[in-house]
């Protein structure tokens, strides 16, 4: 019953009035920015960590987290609404998200990924609650060897974001590879592809090239071709999901919260992978995979729930050790120390009000953001009746704020107008962004992975098969491999994509 | 028409000039420029030390971030801006050390900056997997000294400090590790509490909870006193390793040209900044303690980096690493 007395503990700090205003603030504060498309929480955080010295720790700790998952929210409706994801996991609910809003079914989409993300969040505070000093011990197990093999099984697992020809899907991530590479090289330290520009002479930035391959392509595409526009408006039907929506959703939200949970605990990087891997597990058992890529609500659901999930896990290693396991978890490590608290294994025992307050405090930040955000609904969705002429401007300025502020960094704008041609062309070509993004954002994980397990292994191969679950992993992608090329497999896949071209 | 632009440009200029004046700066904010990314240690030491000063300026100091290829970027943006003492920098260890691991920088380092003085030295720690057969120090070194590069050391990448601690240990002992490099401390942190390699060298600011919740083992402190926040663990010279003496110290800089008396108003803010309980105590909560008003002084700072360029470009060259 210990458990019982820690939520106890962690209730009575959550739920002190002055935590659930600034919970509330947090919130708020994160899904407004999380709409802002450009501006993700690091960005946020850092500009506000100066306000939080005044407050309690565990106060500011909660309205930090606040921001974090509430613009993990606010990320997926802009990538619903106007193919603008502000961070890595929100590319995926672009692709199916977007197709929906375009259909004239935005408040669904939108209603899907809050429901999703609430129910996500919710179980995964309880797996933070009960399993976090276990689930640490599993994460710790993963040396170099199992994250390369994780990661080589998503990007075998990847070709299924295409809705296209599998093909340019395969071309598009070796070309995201490629722009991977771009920067210091991490083993030697040598520069790579930098062309001598200091600024990107450690990597070409993230939301950089996300904003310009999603969002800038599509505005220029938007603008060759206004009249499209104009269809989509007039066309929204109801704002919240029909029973069939409900029904379709079920799955895909329970697949993607397993995922998710699993996932986010991983320190460097899981919590990336795993609104992918949902988007790939869905299209891969869904009896009718041509609807994805073309407004399936699975392709909303799953991926949702699966980032919102890992966005809650992801605190694991930051509270149980002390280690952040992305850069949001290095802020808030930050803001701990500023506090006086030292990160670490100890926090739960010596601070246990902080330790659980923050805890509980995200199930009831999670069902703050429900309450926000289903009203917010038709506000969004109307949105889109804004003229373009006026919206795509509006939407220009903010995209370069966004980028700018993540390093105040003038080249970094440079990259958006770059990206924005090449994927212009690339949609002009047929091609797709978010295979490409996969590629970019693994392509340096799993050399930087395979490159140390070897030094840790003094150049022996076999290290990915001796350990267990490193091999296990690698059994699965072949499995993967065998599905996609086995000759029944593969009539089905053609049939399913050629109507594409 | 011409008159009135004339005027317009003569009151412009008065209010330029009112600014810049060094009698009542600071008139607006200013801007402290971390060349590394929020959160980190560094971050965490300008935030304390700029928050303190600013309520002695009576204008906020605003820290900005701006990260990349080692802090040399920030450093950079510093040296190009104004010399109007509303554009400082706060930089670590990395200041002298980038002078011989770039072979390109894009500031002189020595004739780039003035000074305004040293704010902190932290202390770093040799510390190794909980799990980790040698029991003390003599025991690693006979250790690394039979296995050779058997054994494997985590970094956080080429040119950081726990890289040129690593090279500093190894050409101490003459025997070389295999190197393990990370994108910072923090997954190289995880891959040592995790048992996925053997040692590693960093700041107190990342070791010293995971030193006292017992998931790493510390061989020795690269100071020449015991750190107050780790009493039990030895000094490297107590260990049986003179001379192995490492921190990752800390200064502020203006560009070069900002006038005297600007940089003197801040000396003398930063001494009394640093004599603040909070930054004392939140300090000794990272393991460190602020350096003393004589070193808090352009004097001082410039002694530390010349010393500190000549003391590092030997062993750099030696290991043959560049971190372009």
């Amino acid at each position: 019953m210990e458990l019982l007395d820690n939520l106890y503990i962690g209730f009575q700090a959550s739920l002190a009035p002055v935590n659930l205003f600034y919970c509330f603030l947090g919130v708020l504060l994160g899904t407004l920015i999380g709409v802002l498309p450009g501006i993700g929480p690091t960005a946020t955080i850092a500009m506000l960590l100066p306000i939080t010295f005044g407050l309690k720790p565990e106060t500011s700790l909660i309205m930090l987290a606040g921001i974090y998952y509430g613009a993990q929210y606010g990320g997926s409706t802009t990538a619903i609404l106007i193919n603008l994801p502000g961070e890595s996991s929100s590319a995926v609910t672009a692709i199916d998200g977007y197709q929906m809003a375009k259909q004239g079914r935005a408040g669904p989409a939108l209603a899907t990924a809050a429901l999703g993300s609430f129910f996500a969040g919710s179980v995964a505070t309880v797996l933070v609650a009960v399993f976090a000093g276990p689930l640490t011990e599993i994460a710790l197990q993963f040396g170099p060897a199992e994250y390369f093999s994780l990661i080589f099984l998503g990007l075998i697992s990847s070709v299924a974001l295409a809705h296209g020809s599998v093909i340019k899907a395969l071309a598009m991530i070796v070309l995201g590879l490629l722009f991977g590479l771009v920067g210091t090289d991490v083993t030697s330290g040598a520069q790579r592809f930098t062309l001598g520009i200091p600024e990107i002479s450690d990597k070409l930035e993230f939301v950089a090239v996300a904003i310009g391959v999603f969002g800038l392509a599509e505005i220029l595409r938007n603008l060759e071709n206004e009249h499209d526009r104009d269809v989509m408006v007039t066309k929204i039907t109801g704002l919240l999901p029909s029973k069939e929506d409900f029904k379709a959703m079920v799955g895909p939200v329970l697949r993607g919260t397993a995922l998710g949970s699993a996932l986010g605990i991983l320190p460097g990087g899981g919590a990336i992978l795993s609104s992918f891997a949902a988007y790939t597990v869905e299209k891969k058992i869904s009896k009718h995979p041509e609807r994805f890529g073309k407004g399936a609500i699975e392709g909303v659901a799953g991926p949702e729930s699966a980032n919102n999930a890992g966005a809650q896990t992801s605190f694991i290693p930051m509270l149980t050790l002390g280690i952040p396991a992305n850069a949001v978890m290095a802020l808030m490590v930050g803001a701990m120390i500023i506090q006086g608290i030292q990160p670490g294994p100890n926090v739960a025992v010596e601070q246990p009000s902080l330790f659980w307050g923050v805890i509980t405090s995200m199930w009831i930040g999670n069902l703050m953001l429900v309450l926000l955000n289903l009203p917010l609904i038709g506000l969004w969705v109307r949105l889109l009746t804004i003229p373009y002429t006026i919206l795509f401007p509006a939407i220009l300025v903010f995209c370069s704020i966004g980028v700018f502020s993540v390093n105040s960094n003038v080249f970094d704008l440079y990259t958006v107008a770059f990206f924005g041609f090449i994927g212009y062309v690339l949609v002009k070509l047929g091609c797709e962004p978010a295979p490409l993004l996969l590629g970019f954002v693994l392509g340096p994980m799993i050399e930087e992975n395979l490159r140390r397990a070897m030094t840790i292994s003094r150049g022996d191969w076999t290290v990915f098969f001796t350990r267990p679950l490193s091999a296990t992993l690698l059994v699965i992608s072949v499995l993967v491999l065998l599905v996609v090329f086995l000759p029944s497999v593969r009539k089905k896949r053609e049939e399913v994509f050629v109507e594409e071209d | 028409m011409l008159k009135s632009f004339a005027a317009a440009a003569a009151v412009l200029a008065a209010i330029g000039f009112g600014s810049a004046s060094a009698a009542d700066y600071p008139t607006r904010p200013v801007t402290m420029i971390v060349p590394f990314a929020a959160g980190g240690p560094t971050d965490t030491v300008t935030r304390l030390v700029a928050e303190s000063m600013s309520k002695d300026l009576g204008q906020q100091i605003v820290v900005e971030n701006i990260g990349g290829a080692g802090g040399t970027l920030g450093a950079g943006r510093v040296a190009k801006s104004e010399p109007d003492g509303y554009t400082l920098l706060l930089h670590h260890i990395s200041m002298a050390t980038s002078a011989t691991l770039y072979r390109k920088l894009p500031y002189d380092t020595l004739g780039g900056f003035e000074y305004v003085g040293l704010v902190t030295e932290v202390p770093m720690t040799l510390v190794a997997r909980s799990d980790f057969e040698p029991k003390d120090l003599k025991a690693f070194i006979d250790y690394v000294k039979a296995n050779k590069d058997k054994v494997t050391y985590a970094n956080a990448g080429v040119g950081a400090a726990s890289h040129l601690c690593g090279l500093l240990f190894m050409s101490k002992i003459e025997t070389q590790m295999t190197t393990v490099p990370y994108k910072g401390t923090g997954p190289a942190m995880t891959d040592l509490v995790g048992k996925q390699v053997d040692t590693m060298c960093d700041q107190t600011t990342n070791t010293t909870n995971q030193i006292k919740g017992g998931k790493i083992k510390a061989y020795a402190t690269t100071t020449t006193t015991r750190v107050s926040s780790l009493p039990d663990v030895p000094t490297a010279a107590e260990a049986g390793l003179p001379g192995f003496e490492v921190s990752i110290w800390h200064g502020i800089y203006a560009p070069k040209g900002t006038s005297p008396e600007i940089v003197k108003k801040l000396s003398a803010s930063l001494q009394k900044a640093l004599k603040d309980p909070l930054v004392v105590k939140r300090f000794a909560d990272l393991g460190t303690t602020p350096v003393s008003d004589a070193d808090a002084t352009p004097e001082a700072l410039k002694a530390k980096l010349t010393s500190e360029i000549d003391r590092w470009a030997p062993v750099i060259k030696a290991a043959g690493v560049y971190a372009d």
